[in-house]
């Protein structure tokens, strides 16, 4: 135990940053995208211009509303890993429903299964308690299981993607890819429920202390229940986006985006232990993720250790932040 | 004695952002010696003894053991300088059994069991599962474990709450012999009476700084209070206060009435009536049953027989928004039981405005900010580390717990233990505020384990007692020592003494038997 002044020093250029960085946690964010953009173009320069934008965007989208769906069930202390398959269902329900039926009802087909789920989910988390994880992963398989009988049912009559999904997912205008449409009205909805709304207030509240919650009066059971019926539903619609994005209905269409999709709210900010973070974050995360797998691509890895390298990227960027951001 | 100190620790300051936990505490522990380290609560006891084992680290100070300065970095390197603490909260793992346990922390087995024998526990079988082994044994077996390694320095706190007389008397009686043989023992307590039956010396903390270090000698407990208490000897009168005032609402029909109250085994047949603008007080020791009487109420448990009545009403709480719908609000002893810490104070507070479904929507941001901000004014938090509630001194997270109701307007406030390890001046505050309240003919049911606190503030006093209501004062007559003997069970007019300060000579079954 050696002795050390206690009294005030005047503060040091570092722990100024440091303060800095710990008031305005999207900062190092945002310099950390950048950063990767200017190495990107520093390794093959010329590829980032008005085209690649667009298409690193187009990318993120689907990725940040799902990562949404993990900020929202992560601020409780949860997470919602079925995303991947209620994404993949709605898809391919929408793709198989759409040759026979009308629009809407293809649509109403294709989000019955984003509910239900959402509503198992809601029900095993907040009134049985059931690990959110564990509850989730379960769900999650059943609905693989269920897609598979009834993949099935509709293989005869085939698949076929809409026009106007094709539009929303690939599509631009001016220059601007068209699913900025959903993605921002979304994005705004997140962040203002998030920070205006009591049910907002309530997932933080939930997060942090479920114990003062309750003693406040709040209901865990309702409050976790719209919570995962909320996510499933943007998961679902993420699905719609991306079967217009990836153009090819398959059984694991959603699923490669459902551990990305936790590690850019991680990234963003979001505590995984509740309580704590916000969309704004996420959605730089997702951003983040995506300008990363580009720039691993164009360096011609083999795959194995193009993953190996997106780990270890994804961990250090993660510890990195968390020292810079937590003023302890 | 002219021998050097075994343990001499000089200057310790720990911080915990703004708060100053430690100040400047020293500790001086000689061969052979039983040390008592007193202090009232929150003077910093807790946090020297962290320190000293290795469980937190000083900002500020110099540790000596025999001599050598010793960085105690862990548990595990106060354990290689000869420093073993017993803590109040038994550290066996409870899904292993005894042996295991042992062998864990590299425990010698024989020595062990010799000390466990020596103890008064003849019949211990090692291959038992901690969980299943009973707390009094436990923390006996916790002390074991500490002896069979032959500490220097063996620290226990409070080794006697929760012990059987039986239990309890051995335990004295082997660190007695402990200090005769040369090791020393730091022996925090509350009891005088073992402190006098069993203590060379005592080091007093007072809000984090050393204040004395007195011999044990008979009649040193007044000293000992002094120096606890510091300039706060001189009682400040509770301030004159209209009590005819509850009188008049009395006769109206009673905001709370509890008739017949029973939980489980810990609460029996409880029944009191809480009027308008009235300050109940509830006085009990540990465990007599004051945690349940209050969760019932507050709707966090359902209680197994009697009726509840609000305003006449019968009611019945499976939820504590039951509790609130019916104006019913409760604030916890423990502020992480209340707050969620890492959101701002006013999220805090405006938590319950949000929690019917009904409120989900839009905040209507202009009128919350007004609402909270009066109760902010009202109880005068200092909203300099506003944004996390966690950043907050304790005294300032206490006054957001309350004002969170005030801003939420409840009519019945259930205050548990309000004023637990917070500092005098908040405690004046909130004294004030309760009584404030009161005048708004709001109603308060206030348990403290302070007793002197119960004439500032309270008009009547319930005192509870093994699950049962055992008295009623009018705040007149609530003096200490009238509460305190009513709250052992005593029935009042009894002239014997107890609490703090009884003579120890009227102990004669607990003096050392053979002096060195």
């Amino acid at each position: 135990m050696s002795s050390s002044a206690t009294m005030p020093q005047p503060v040091s250029f570092g722990r100024r940053v440091k303060r800095f960085m710990a008031d305005r946690p999207l900062v190092p964010l945002i310099i950390l995208l950048i950063l990767l953009v200017v190495i990107l173009q520093i390794l093959r320069p010329g590829i980032v211009n008005e085209r690649w934008i667009a298409n690193t965007i187009k990318f993120a989208i689907p990725l940040a509303i799902l990562a949404g769906c993990q900020t929202m069930t992560m601020l409780t202390g949860g997470i919602d890993l079925s995303v991947g398959t209620v994404a993949t269902m709605s898809a391919f329900i929408m793709a198989t429903q759409i040759v026979s039926q009308d629009p809407v009802v293809a649509f109403l087909l294709a989000m019955m299964p984003a509910v239900l789920i959402g509503l198992i989910n809601g029900i095993g988390v907040g009134v049985f308690r059931v690990h959110p994880l564990i509850m989730t992963l379960g769900t999650s398989l059943i609905g693989t299981g269920c897609l598979q009988v009834y993949q099935r049912t509709v293989i005869a009559s085939g698949a076929k993607i809409p026009d106007f999904l094709n539009w929303l997912g690939t599509g631009l205008t001016y220059g601007f890819p068209n699913a900025l449409l959903l993605f921002v009205p979304l994005a705004v909805l997140i962040v203002f429920t998030l920070r205006r709304t009591g049910f907002g207030r309530l997932l933080y509240a939930v997060g942090d202390n479920e114990r003062a919650a309750r003693l406040s009066g709040v209901r865990y059971w309702q409050v976790i229940t719209a919570l995962y019926v909320i996510s499933s539903l943007l998961a679902g619609i993420t699905g719609l986006l991306y079967i217009g994005l990836i153009k090819a209905p398959s059984l694991s269409l959603a699923e490669p985006l459902v551990l990305p999709s936790v590690a850019a709210a991680v990234i963003g900010g979001t505590s995984i232990f509740g309580g704590r973070g916000g969309y704004t974050g996420t959605i730089i995360g997702a951003l983040i993720l995506t300008v990363l797998t580009t720039l691993l691509t164009i360096l011609q890895m083999p795959e194995g250790a193009r993953r190996i390298l997106f780990g270890l990227i994804v961990l250090f960027v993660t510890a990195a932040y968390l020292r810079i951001v937590e003023e302890r | 004695m002219t021998t050097s100190p075994l343990l001499d620790a000089t200057g310790v300051a720990k911080n915990y952002g703004a708060v100053a936990a430690l100040r400047n505490a020293s500790l001086s522990v000689l061969p052979g010696e039983v040390h008592a380290l007193m202090g009232a609560n929150g003077a910093g006891k807790s946090t020297l003894v962290k320190i000293l084992t290795g469980a937190i680290h000083a900002d500020a100070g110099r540790v000596l053991i025999r001599g050598e300065t010793r960085d105690i970095r862990s548990p595990a390197a106060a354990r290689r300088a000869g420093l073993l603490p017993v803590y109040q909260e038994p550290s066996l793992i409870p899904d292993l059994d005894v042996l295991s346990n042992l062998r864990l922390t590299g425990t010698p087995v024989e020595p062990f069991r010799a000390w466990v024998r020596e103890l008064g526990i003849p019949d211990l079988d090692l291959r038992d599962t901690a969980r299943d082994i009973p707390l009094a044994v436990l923390r006996v077996l916790d002390l074991a474990r500490a002896l069979a390694v032959e500490p220097d320095v063996l620290l226990l706190d409070e080794m006697t709450a929760a012990l059987p007389a039986n239990l309890a008397e051995k335990v004295l009686e082997v660190v007695r012999r402990q200090g005769d043989s040369g090791r020393s023992v730091i022996f925090i307590s509350h009891r005088f009476v073992e402190i006098s039956a069993l203590c060379d010396r005592a080091t007093v903390l007072r809000d984090g700084e050393t204040v004395g270090v007195v011999d044990i000698v008979p009649g040193v407990e007044e000293k000992i209070v002094e120096l606890m208490l510091g300039a706060r000897i001189v009682k400040t009168k509770m301030a004159a206060r209209p009590t005819g005032q509850a009188a008049s609402t009395a006769a109206s029909r009673p905001r709370l009435s509890v008739r017949n109250l029973r939980v489980g085994t810990k609460l029996n047949d409880v029944s009191f009536d809480l009027a308008n603008g009235e300050v109940v007080g509830v006085v009990a020791l540990e465990g007599q049953g004051q945690d349940e009487l209050f969760a019932a109420l507050a709707g966090s448990i359902r209680p197994s027989g009697g009726t509840i009545e609000v305003d006449g009403q019968g009611v019945k709480f499976t939820h504590p928004s039951d509790a609130i719908r019916a104006g019913i609000a409760y604030v916890p002893g423990d502020r992480t039981e209340a707050l969620a810490m890492q959101r701002s104070v006013h999220e805090n507070i405006a938590l319950p405005f949000s929690a019917a479904l009904r409120k989900w929507g839009p905040i209507r941001v202009h009128k919350e900010r007004t609402v909270v901000a009066s109760a902010i004014a009202r109880l005068q938090i200092d909203t300099r580390a506003q944004g996390e509630v966690q950043r907050l001194s304790g005294g300032n997270q206490q006054k957001v717990t309350i004002a969170r109701w005030i801003a939420a307007n409840a009519r019945t406030i259930l205050c548990f233990d309000p004023t637990r390890g917070i500092d005098v001046g908040t405690k004046q505050e909130i004294y004030k505020l309760l009584r404030e309240l009161a005048g708004l003919d709001k109603s308060v049911l206030f348990y403290t384990s302070e007793l002197e606190e119960v004439q500032r503030v309270c008009d009547r006093v319930i005192v509870i007692f093994g699950g049962q209501v055992v008295d009623i004062f009018p705040v007149e007559e609530a003096d200490e020592p009238a509460l305190m003997r009513a709250a052992y069970g005593l029935p009042r007019g009894v002239t014997a003494d107890v609490g703090i300060l009884a003579d120890p000579t009227s102990h004669p079954s607990q003096t050392p038997e053979a002096a060195p």
